[in-house]
């Protein structure tokens, strides 16, 4: 899934990637970069390759190192590719108490994948995660911006058929809230 | 149920919009302040009792009055909108339901402790609250109420939300900071504080999404009359995320006082436990805090009944008591592990420590292992010994609370319930259910 398409955001990107930087005061744009790095994980692929990283720092002007350093640290940082359709499903405590294990198992067996992998046509990868305060409505997963709450198996057959439908890569910061 | 100041015409449709909040009332706690000296501002809230709502219950006038103010220097406010603790998710409900109220919090905030310059760090896992929120600052400077001059008031806001990326250690306070200067989220070493050198080194406070917020209705109605509710020192409404094994999981707004035996029973709020089970254990105040039996969490030791206050769910100590914490009120029925429970959590504290302190990185990764092997039924009498040893030397060792937060819940399933962990030793796996199934499945 490497890209050797020319690495630079859409003008969109680089339009909001400016705005975002006027927030912080003259000199402290480093401030941006964790935006900046949902951005590019919506323009490239879903996932953050060393080039991307690099490019990163070229556009922020500091040292790939700074980028690097924050990547490895926040777990919302894809370093390696992804499926288009990263399923999020919540597994601490008030999830468990509901049955969120059950979802991880169904859709191992559903998907024929375990926790961290990727199904072979590259749509679907699954991941488990610390909660997302949604607690109340558990069990519950998150796929691109879009909370799914109150699972059933039911339900998450009729989630992930949509997604195998639709076949459009879901990223947290969305790609078509990249504009404005 | 009492006084809603927080979650008051939630269901009227548009109250996410500017024109919605604006016809319940909204921006005119924003008028009545611009028209007050900033320092009363602070005085009104000291009045008022209310402690900080993201866990710790330190006094936010009291806070707001140790912000350093060199002259030339900016000060800045922070909204802490990271909200990760587990069991916890008032605040995302309120954001998304109501943000214009965070946002006429934010100006009323910043205007008395003379920030010009304000974040709302929010985690970036909750991405569709972050646009949320962005349009509703939009729509606040479309109308003046941000921006230059801010309706002929002299004062200055520039209002920006920033987005985390994934690490509950970005909710204590200094990690944050770091977070929000581009950085790895390691906690700072304190002091210098916040309200000393925080942002970029400049003065800062910073409170939880629920403490900004409850500054528009303590405006509206006067610190004294927001004072008269609740309970001594616990003053005031308090938002409870309600969650686990009860009928009516959900977001409360309590006044504080509330009988825990009523709060988990009425149909008011939780509406009992679910299929007519019985409780088992209550984690009162979000995965951090001390997890109690039934008996003690509806009745102190003493047998008074226990309240939902700072003081009362505290009394005892963390001998017979436990916290109110961030208010993630996570109940268990007569069915679950508490071994597991805490396994799970220790999972959880393993995965989010920073890593700078030996005792809090090597110390979760141990009692992790260890849960994991009891739970596997390959556990020794001695490894009970050995976890309560283990989180005594996390426990004040750390640069920053989190050690505490990941010992704490060790030792109280230890003091409680080592019966249980007795149990998995001798028998393997205890014979309390393993995990919970969704809609009564039977097999996958
Ligand atoms: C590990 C850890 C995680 C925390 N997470 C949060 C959080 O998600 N939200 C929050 O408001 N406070 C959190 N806090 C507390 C903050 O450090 C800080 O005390 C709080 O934001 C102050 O606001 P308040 O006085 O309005 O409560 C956390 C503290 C620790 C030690
Ligand atoms: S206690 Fe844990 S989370 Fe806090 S600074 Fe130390 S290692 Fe990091
Ligand atoms: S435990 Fe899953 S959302 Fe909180």
């Amino acid at each position: 899934m490497a890209t050797n398409k020319e690495i630079k955001f859409s003008d969109d990107a680089l339009a909001l990637i400016e705005k975002i930087i006027k927030r912080y005061p003259e000199g402290k744009h480093k401030s941006a970069i964790l935006p900046i790095l949902h951005i590019a994980q919506a323009e490239f692929d879903g996932w953050l390759s060393p080039e991307v990283m690099d490019y990163v720092a070229s556009v922020l002007k500091i040292q790939p190192i700074e980028v690097y350093e924050v990547a490895t640290f926040y777990t919302m940082f894809n370093l390696k590719p992804v499926g288009k359709c990263l399923i999020e499903v919540c597994h601490t405590g008030p999830c468990w108490l509901m049955g969120a294990e059950d979802v991880v198992r169904y859709i191992e067996k559903k998907l024929g994948i375990k926790n961290g992998e990727t199904t072979a046509d590259g749509m679907f990868t699954l991941k488990t995660v610390e909660c997302l305060a949604s607690c109340g409505t558990a069990p519950m997963m998150q796929i691109g911006e879009t909370y799914h709450e109150n699972l059933t198996l039911e339900k998450v057959d009729t989630i992930l058929e949509e997604h195998r439908n639709a076949g459009v890569r879901r990223t947290h910061w969305e790609k078509e809230k990249i504009k404005s | 149920m009492g006084r809603q100041l927080l979650l008051d015409n939630l269901d009227k449709p548009g109250i996410n919009t500017l024109n919605g909040y604006q016809e319940t009332g909204g921006y005119e706690s924003l008028r009545k302040a611009l028209q007050m000296k900033p320092e009363d501002i602070v005085a009104e809230v000291q009045k008022s009792g209310l402690r900080g709502r993201g866990g710790a219950g330190f006094p936010t006038g009291m806070k707001w009055s140790f912000l350093a103010k060199p002259p030339g220097e900016p000060r800045y406010l922070i909204c802490n909108a990271d909200e990760s603790e587990p069991g916890t998710f008032k605040d995302r409900y309120l954001m998304q339901r109501k943000p214009h109220i965070l946002i006429e919090g934010m100006i009323i905030s910043s205007f008395a402790l003379g920030a010009n310059t304000s974040f709302i760090y929010i985690r970036g896992e909750m991405m569709y609250v972050y646009h949320i929120l962005q349009k509703a600052i939009d729509e606040a400077y479309a109308a003046g109420y941000l921006g230059k001059n801010i309706l002929g008031s002299g004062f200055d806001l520039d209002l920006h939300v920033h987005c985390g990326a994934g690490a509950y250690i970005c909710g204590e306070e200094t990690a944050l900071l770091e977070s929000l200067e581009g950085k790895r989220g390691n906690p700072r070493i304190k002091p210098p504080f916040p309200a000393v050198k925080g942002l970029w080194g400049c003065p800062t406070v910073v409170n939880n999404v629920e403490t900004i917020a409850a500054v528009v209705p303590i405006i509206r109605i006067t610190g004294e009359e927001y004072a008269k509710i609740g309970i001594g020192k616990s003053t005031g409404t308090k938002l409870i995320s309600a969650s686990g094994h009860i009928n009516k999981p959900g977001v409360y707004e309590i006044e504080l006082g509330v009988p825990v035996e009523e709060f988990i029973y009425s149909e008011q709020y939780c509406g009992g436990i679910r299929n007519g089970k019985k409780l088992k254990a209550v984690v009162a105040g979000g995965s951090s805090v001390p997890v109690l039996p039934a008996e003690l969490i509806l009745k102190t030791a003493n047998g008074e009944p226990r309240l939902m206050t700072y003081e009362s769910l505290a009394e005892g100590g963390f001998a017979t008591g436990t916290m109110l914490g961030s208010g993630g009120f996570i109940v268990m029925d007569e069915d679950t592990s508490v071994v597991k429970n805490v396994w799970n959590f220790s999972r959880f504290y393993h995965h989010e420590s920073c890593g700078q302190c030996s005792p809090c990185r090597e110390g979760t990764g141990w009692m992790y292992k260890i849960l994991s092997r009891l739970l596997d039924g390959k556990g020794e009498t001695k490894d009970i010994d050995l976890l309560w040893d283990i989180q005594r030397k996390i426990e004040g060792k750390t640069i920053c609370p989190f050690g505490d937060a990941a010992a704490w819940p060790v030792a109280a399933a230890i003091r409680h319930f080592r019966s249980e962990f007795e149990q998995y030793i001798k028998n393997g796996k205890s014979d309390v259910k393993h995990y919970y199934r969704i809609n009564n499945l039977q097999e996958i």
